[in-house]
């Protein structure tokens, strides 16, 4: 009878070796941090995540020049898509155009986006050193770092954003 | 015998709240005379029709039935609006027209889309779905393997945090409620609860958050609390009966139950518990809302209650006086909707409606009230309440906490988020509808 059977499974399941993880299908596969790596590519705001290598703004001033100047402007002041550099103060209105200078709270978020999603038509195609390049350029152009200031995993978790504590967590019983 | 509506019974239907507005149970009170006498925003019923005859469709057979059935052609011209038609190099949006359909569901080929970078063609058989960062053993799931686990089905609305971003005009901007709120559309999804896959996964005590990411070109990704994974998350598979389309996040989507729109994340390939939330570009830039003073609100996640009335609504005009059903949408993110009142002068009075059965929780609920039009000038709103005893705030609430725009945007524009105030529409003596702020 399956009612009599069941508890007994679940007995069995508890007491067994480290391979008893649940009572449900076990269909995953175990796979190796390694084997995740092409995809980890998370970035907390403490810096973990962050890769190694590093970049400065000259270096990533010509990389811009080569790949982001179409569609964000000369010296990331905006072109067909975003501007990258400047903004006016969040009391402007509601509907203020929210800027990395004006609004963004965390450095590493500039790192996290150019790596995963730019440039648009060749995402992830950067490499890390070009990534933390291309984001000191854009910090330095707006007068977060200085222009001899290289950005990587030690140093660009440090910058800290003018809108840092901008924010208000709308429920905090929700997280 | 008698068939056509009794004028005086009508006119003894009782009336609730101002402006002929009638009790929600006339229905069943007027009967049939009722029923009989709704005019309807198509057309009226014509005294002079011809004598009966069959069409010429009825004297031949019909069509072979396809594999795939497909609405009438005569139905081809309701559709979902376009914001970026032609693919240019930013979000598309695609907005589900609540004036043309009716119900509770939103039909897969109306059901709303944003997708920031294109929709991406994914092999099924190649997709995987990882598990890792603060688990016990991280775990990769193919498509085939989660078919197999134990599904769970659920209604559940999806709503963008930017659905209905045109509300914050300081004028109202004349435009159709797909226009003003198509961003949100309902389904019945089915899947894996994740609270399954991370029992196999295991949980490390020091996880608070996952972030969980698609397969698209910019590799969405948002932070998640722990606690609403655990909670009615889903890994889901099917979106009303089929699985997902497309543009909801073939071949799998995170589902998550009332809260904001994005973070539904579609194409999804990678959970990865962490201890803290990556502060990505959609929670931190893009869907963060910034308020009257210059604050900004962080992880709003709840799409609080709302509703609005479809019909009538911009572009279905009212066909000369008499009987009407107004019916709308209301809908909340935390749980089912208890109240939905109803006003046709612009809330000086007010009048419960009939809420369809079922009311689900963070589902679409349709709600309907009697009205008998006198032809006159009228504002018609709704106002919706949830279980939680929360209440859809009035506009001047509204906008005293979360402000207004200087100037008037564009229909398409985003000048702010997560509006769930009142929407009110203007008739007009000739029937037109237009927008207004009540």
């Amino acid at each position: 009878m399956f009612t009599r059977k069941f508890p007994g499974i679940v007995l069995a399941l508890g007491l067994g070796s480290s391979a008893a993880f649940s009572a449900g299908p076990n269909l995953g596969t175990p796979i190796e941090p390694a084997e995740i790596a092409a995809w980890d590519i998370s970035i907390q705001p403490d810096g973990t995540g962050l890769p190694i290598g590093g970049g400065t703004p000259a270096q990533g001033a010509r990389i811009y020049a080569q790949k982001c100047v179409m569609c964000h402007g000369v010296n990331g002041k905006g072109g067909p898509f975003a501007a990258l550099v400047g903004g006016t103060p969040l009391t402007s209105g509601i509907d203020t155009p929210k800027t990395i200078a004006n609004f963004w709270g965390y450095s590493t978020t500039v790192f996290d986006f150019i790596r995963r999603a730019m440039p648009w038509q060749q995402p992830r195609s950067l490499t890390d050193n070009e990534v933390y390049a291309l984001t000191a350029f854009i910090l330095e152009q707006n007068k977060l770092i200085g222009e001899d200031d290289s950005m990587n995993a030690e140093t660009l978790p440090k910058v800290r954003m003018p809108n840092r504590d901008g924010f208000i967590i709308r429920f905090p019983d929700k997280i | 015998m008698e068939t056509t509506p009794d004028k005086q019974d009508l006119e003894k239907l009782e009336v609730v709240a101002g402006n002929g507005l009638l009790d929600r149970r006339a229905f069943l009170r007027g009967g049939a005379a009722f029923a009989a006498a709704v005019t309807g925003y198509t057309v009226a019923r014509s005294a002079a029709a011809a004598p009966l005859a069959d069409d010429p469709w009825s004297l031949v057979p019909g069509a072979i039935s396809p594999s795939y059935e497909k609405r009438s052609r005569f139905e081809e011209k309701i559709a979902r609006t376009l914001s970026n038609p032609k693919g240019e190099t930013r979000t598309s949006h695609a907005r589900t027209p609540h004036h043309l359909i009716n119900g509770t569901f939103t039909p897969n080929g109306l059901h709303f889309t944003i997708v920031h970078s294109g929709t991406p063609d994914i092999d099924p058989d190649k997709h995987r779905l990882v598990i890792h960062g603060l688990v016990k053993r991280p775990l990769a799931f193919t498509l085939e393997a989660l078919a197999r686990y134990p599904m769970v089905s659920r209604m559940s609305f999806v709503e963008c945090g930017g659905n209905s971003a045109p509300m914050f005009s300081r004028e109202p901007i004349q435009a159709s409620v797909q226009a003003l709120h198509g961003l949100a559309s309902c389904a019945e999804w089915t899947g894996i609860p994740l609270s399954t896959l991370l029992e196999e996964t295991g949980i490390d005590p020091k996880a608070k958050w996952l972030v969980a990411e698609g397969a698209d070109s910019l590799a969405l990704s948002r932070s998640v609390p722990l606690t609403k994974a655990l909670d009615d998350a889903m890994i889901a598979l099917y979106q009303n009966g089929e699985r997902l389309m497309p543009g909801n996040g073939y071949p799998m989507r995170l589902l998550l139950p009332g809260w904001e729109g994005n973070m539904n994340v579609k194409f999804l390939r990678r959970l990865k518990l962490v201890e803290a939330p990556a502060m990505s570009y959609y929670e931190t830039r893009t869907y963060s809302q910034i308020l009257p003073g210059g604050k900004a609100y962080r992880f709003y996640f709840v799409q609080e209650v709302k509703s609005f009335i479809t019909h009538p609504s911009q572009g279905l005009a009212l066909k000369g006086p008499g009987y009407y059903e107004i019916s709308g949408i209301a809908y909340s993110g935390n749980g089912r909707i208890s109240k939905v009142m109803v006003s046709a002068d612009g809330g000086q009075s007010w009048a419960q409606a009939a809420l369809q059965e079922p009311v689900l929780s963070k589902a679409f609920t349709r709600f309907r009230a009697p009205w008998r039009w006198d032809g006159g000038p009228a504002v018609l709103q709704s106002r919706a309440w949830d279980e939680g005893g929360n209440v859809q705030p009035t506009r001047a609430q509204f906008v005293a906490q979360r402000g207004e725009t200087h100037k008037v945007p564009n229909v398409l524009a985003f000048p702010n988020q997560h509006y769930n105030s009142l929407t009110s529409w203007a008739i007009d003596g000739k029937g037109e509808v237009k927008h207004v702020y009540a």
